[in-house]
């Protein structure tokens, strides 16, 4: 918050008859904090504009004749304040104020949820007046209005701080919240036709200083008193927001964010805040089960399904050769299971089939992931403070939102100008300075004109890129993976202009294994095979032959050459990209070793089910997409019999004669972590000569014709679109052949069907609607109404959406959601498919 | 030594004529004091509603982490207390409860309070958990059990806390929530009668009256 300031650009100001410098521009609140001096406060907070609301922060200045609010006066040179510890002026203005805000207060504190934990009790306590002189009947509201699902407003209680409504102004951006009517009827409220619908809504009720605004799920569940509270780290995506989890009797009552101005600020979203029912759901594992000869199900102790797990691998590799097994994790792992689970591959079984990516995967990825891996940067801070940030790939509010906040409070504090490039702006609409528009899968040619310079129409941005030397940064998400060359031109724009380059994934523990080398082909440290270094001397022995990735393994596991698969807190029935593949290859394959949360659809194919511990059960660390490496404490004791990851690999090892040595977490992670984590940055390690590499855009429609906006796409969310298609896209269109039109972008949405979000009902309920994202001239083409129902016609399927027309989509490219409507986009077969109108759907609802 | 006899006898046989102190306990019972510390009761409103509306501050101010409480919402067709919240869980440990009566003192609803029941013992642990329905006083003479709903409520005319159940909206899909979680007690209907010493509700307190006559003239709201 401080920006900070040359030593000359300093005031000296007397607080308390203590005197201090502090820098120009430094609010008084602020000031007297850093002589240890808090003056009550309700409507400051340190991250949002000062308003001066509340009035309860009154102190006396020298010389002035009223009373000042400190949260929104700067201090001057000489300027001489004095609190309420010193002033009477100021300690009587205070609690006459305090007096006012408790005037229509309704005192209902035994039933309200902040009761215990409220600034407007605790400052009553403490500075407060002891009786009120008001006789009159206080004012009434109706009490509780759900604002939202999980948001509960009490007007009543409400001090008309301003917290929420600014926070969703300025922090989220999303003006769903707003301050009513006028003086004693003032009062929070959402706009009659718009539910509180934002990510972010949870923050709100952290920030809140009274019971006003409460959250849904932890109604009534606990008090301050009853929680005991331990550091933790979302699970929930790769931002890695610090919580803090708050338990009573054994069980997550609620997540708040905790404050780390380093990575969350004090903000977290909202499926990381409502998502953690799952932790104690009844669909949870929690018990080993084996498959008996007889082929039925049956629970087991862990001797006994350790002991099956070790002879069914045993036995593939018998037959097949170590690469008859395959390992898969999801990217939810934590840094040290992902570390243990690669070690088990390669150097108890053998094998390099690793693959950590169920969705996006590209064999381009190795060598900038190898690159990425181990590195630290950059940092939010450092893309906070970058003037230029390009994107691709990556849609940060569903799919990183805190990363999200950040971009946008860098646009807010300093304009930084936000370079969008690929089909599909989204939710950066409002904030990007300019998008580079392309087709779907054709951004490398596009990234490689920025890294090259040599474009015309992209001069602007690469003058911009130019100023800001090196620090700019590229955020490359994960999804490149889904456009030839594109990640690997990314790179190569990041190293050719010297900016800083971060892979952005989704979920929490993919950069963890990415760190870990759970990919074929790479060890920890982003080592490759090859080149083991000190991989060679900790590990036993390292696979002979490069491992297939994902869809290799599940194809060999169809053909019969693997025959065990060791599914690792993955759902590839659901979530694989091509289901029938997985399902076949899990109806052939002789063993499939599930270790997993949660009951899934993969659940059902299994031979035996090893139940691990969910986040919150456990001692871990979680790897941030700049490669933060946090690491957190067990806050719950696990479900039923369920243990830690590297726990069962461990044992798992040992059933088949092999020690790795490990007793604790602390083991896994003191071996794992020289191995890890490498010196230098990203761009250091990236290949030279990777301009060379980049695959060129498909042959019928490479082209270096895409068409850079030229001017800032549309500026909010009620600015008309632009209804004439450019040619360029037109032509796009054409050459895409008539039979499927449309490039498919899949994104997933950030509350979508997640296992990790089973049984938070009232979360679930405020997830955005799965539709077909149009640009508003295709859908008046082909005479579809905005909310209408359009079938998505693909060379292998037909799937129905509602239509969502809007001009953050470039024409000729639909966007479908990835995991939220529980029909996968993968059923459709290849990435261009047509729209075909459904009859009698209507439009708007 | 015939003198330390006489002595030692002596007091024997002066006691003997004194009038006794002790009493056939349990055939007798010894009166206790009007403000002793007994067991607790959980009292009801007039009509039957529960006074307790699950603040926990009884549990805050226990000294030996006594009791335990879970609120949970009412709504309209269930509703147990007045307000938004009723203790839906309410135990006293006695192997812990000290009977200092903090928890009286910390009660904004005088819910709680002490009755002079003494008999506090037991030949299990269990037992000496008092649950809810063991707390909880007998309903009232012609109210029915809970729970209640906003309509037969508004139609007693009773206003607790000024025009609460005319404005009350619930949370409709927290029911849901909350009847899955573990440890969680639905009121069977028909709470299980008690007996007690001293009475079996609250006795009545000069100028408290939970009952607030006529509803207000409302002011208008801001919608």
């Amino acid at each position: 918050m401080t920006d900070t300031a040359a030593p000359a650009d300093t005031v000296h100001l007397t607080i308390d008859g203590r005197e201090l410098d502090v820098p120009k521009g430094l609010l008084v609140i602020r000031a007297a904090e850093q002589l240890g001096i808090t003056i009550p406060r309700f409507c400051d907070h340190p991250l949002l504009d000062p308003v001066a609301a509340c009035r309860q922060c009154l102190v006396e200045v020298e010389g002035q004749r009223k009373p000042f609010t400190a949260c929104s006066t700067t201090c001057t040179d000489g300027m001489v304040v004095k609190t309420h510890l010193t002033s009477d002026v100021a300690r009587e203005g205070q609690e006459g104020q305090l007096e006012f805000l408790l005037l229509n207060h309704p005192l209902d504190c035994p039933q309200c949820d902040k009761g215990g934990e409220c600034p407007l009790q605790d400052q009553t306590l403490a500075h407060g007046p002891g009786d009120s002189r008001m006789i009159d009947r206080k004012r009434r509201f109706t009490k509780p209005v759900p604002i939202s699902a999980q948001v509960a407003l009490d007007r009543e209680r409400c001090v008309l701080c301003a917290r929420c409504t600014r926070f969703s102004a300025e922090i989220s951006g999303d003006k769903f919240i707003e301050l009513f009517e006028r003086g004693a009827l003032e009062q929070v409220a959402i706009y009659e036709d718009e539910p509180y619908e934002s990510y972010f809504s949870g923050n709100v009720v952290q920030i809140c200083p009274v019971g006003a605004l409460t959250s849904t799920s932890y109604r009534f569940s606990a008090r301050p008193f009853d929680l005991r509270s331990l550091p933790g780290v979302c699970n929930q995506c790769s931002a890695g927001c610090n919580l803090r989890v708050d338990v009573r009797r054994g069980e997550v009552q609620r997540l708040l964010a905790r404050d780390n101005m380093a990575v969350n600020e004090m903000w977290n979203c909202d499926k990381g805040r409502f998502g953690f029912e799952y932790v104690a759901s009844a669909e949870r594992l929690r018990q080993p089960v084996v498959r008996d000869e007889l082929g039925s199900m049956r629970p087991a102790t862990w001797l006994t399904a350790l002991r099956a797990a070790a002879g069914r691998i045993q036995a593939a590799v018998d037959a097949g050769g170590p690469a008859a097994v395959g390992v898969l994790t999801g990217g939810r792992l934590t840094d040290e299971d992902a570390y243990a689970v690669g070690r088990f591959a390669r150097d108890v079984v053998g094998t390099d089939n690793v693959d950590f990516r169920l969705r996006p995967r590209t064999d381009e990825e190795r060598d900038v992931l190898a690159a990425v891996a181990g590195t630290l940067g950059p940092t939010y801070d450092e893309v906070e403070h970058a003037p230029v940030v390009v994107v691709a790939g990556l849609e940060t509010e569903e799919e990183v939102p805190i990363l999200h906040l950040r971009l946008r409070k860098a646009w807010r504090k300093h304009r930084q100008r936000i370079v969008v490039v690929g089909p599909v702006i989204g939710s950066l609409e409002e904030i990007a300075w300019r998008w580079i528009q392309t087709p779907a899968g054709e951004e490398s040619s596009r990234l490689t004109a920025l890294a090259s310079g040599g474009d015309a129409d992209l001069s602007e941005v690469t003058d911009a890129l130019d100023e800001a030397g090196d620090r700019g940064v590229v955020l490359a998400g994960e999804r490149l993976a889904h456009s030839p060359g594109a990640l690997p031109a990314a790179a190569e724009l990041a190293r050719a202009r010297g900016l800083g380059f971060a892979w952005v994934p989704r979920r929490n523990g993919a950069r963890g294994a990415v760190d870990a080398g759970l990919l074929p082909g790479l060890l920890p440290g982003g080592r490759i095979a090859a080149e083991p270094g000190p991989v060679a001397d900790a590990w036993g022995r390292l696979p002979e032959q490069p491992g297939l990735d994902t869809r290799g393994m599940l194809e060999a596991a169809a053909a019969g050459e693997v025959r065990a698969l060791y599914l690792i807190g993955i759902d590839p029935v659901r979530d694989f990209e091509d289901p029938a593949l997985a399902q076949a290859a899990l109806e052939r394959v002789d063993t499939v070793i599930v270790q997993d949360l949660l009951q899934n659809e993969t659940t059902r194919f299994a031979d035996v089910i090893l139940p691990a511990t969910a986040a919150q059960e456990r001692v871990g660390s979680f790897t941030t997409w700049e490669g933060r490496r946090q690491p957190f404490p067990q806050a719950v004791a696990p479900q039923g019999l369920a243990q830690q990851d590297w726990d069962i690999v461990r044992q798992l090892a040992r059933a088949l004669g092999s020690d790795l040595g490990w007793e604790t977490a602390n083991d896994v992670r003191r071996e794992a972590a020289p191995l890890m984590e490498v010196a230098g940055s990203a761009l250091s390690r990236l290949p030279g000569a990777q301009g060379g590499g980049v695959v060129p855009a498909s042959p019928e429609r490479s082209g270096d014709d895409a068409p850079v906006s030229s001017e800032r796409p549309s500026a909010g969310h009620d600015a008309p679109a632009s209804s004439e298609p450019s040619p360029d896209s037109l032509s796009h269109q054409e050459a895409g052949g008539a039979e499927f039109p449309f490039g498919v972008v899949v994104v997933d949405y950030l509350v979508g069907d997640s296992t990790m979000l089973v049984g938070a009902k009232a979360l679930k309920e405020t997830a955005r609607r799965p539709a077909v994202w149009v640009h508003p001239a295709d859908a008046g083409r082909l005479g579809l109404a905005d909310g209408a129902e359009v079938a998505v016609v693909g060379s292998a399927g037909r799937l129905v959406w509602p239509v969502r027309a809007t001009s953050g989509v470039l024409q000729g490219c639909v966007v479908l959601p990835g995991n939220s409507s529980g029909q996968a986009p993968g059923l459709l077969g290849g990435s261009r498919v047509r729209l075909e109108p459904v009859a009698g759907t209507g439009g708007d609802e | 030594m015939f003198n330390a006899l006489r002595k030692g006898f002596g007091l024997t046989f002066k006691t003997m004529f004194r009038p006794t102190v002790t009493i056939r306990y349990p055939e007798r019972k010894r009166e206790p004091a009007p403000r002793f510390h007994g067991r607790h009761l959980l009292n009801r409103h007039p009509d039957g509603l529960e006074k307790c509306v699950g603040c926990e501050l009884c549990a805050w101010a226990c000294p030996a982490d006594a009791i335990y409480v879970q609120g949970a919402d009412n709504t309209p067709e269930a509703r147990y207390s007045p307000g938004e919240r009723y203790g839906i869980d309410y135990q006293i440990n006695y192997l812990r409860c000290i009977l200092c009566g903090l928890c009286i003192e910390a009660c904004p609803t005088r819910a709680l309070t002490m009755t002079q029941e003494y008999e506090l013992s037991s030949d299990s642990r269990e037992d000496l958990i008092y649950t809810k329905e063991r707390l909880l006083a007998p309903l009232p003479a012609g109210a029915t059990p809970l729970p209640h709903t906003d309509a037969a409520v508004a139609a007693r005319g009773l206003e607790y806390y000024e025009n609460n159940f005319a404005g009350q909206t619930t949370l409709a899909h927290l029911q849901d929530t909350y009847a899955g979680r573990a440890g969680r007690v639905e009121e069977s209907g028909d709470p299980v009668a008690v007996a007690v010493d001293g009475g079996g509700t609250e006795p009545p307190v000069a100028g408290v009256d939970p009952v607030i006559g006529n509803a207000p003239e409302r002011r208008p709201e801001g919608e």
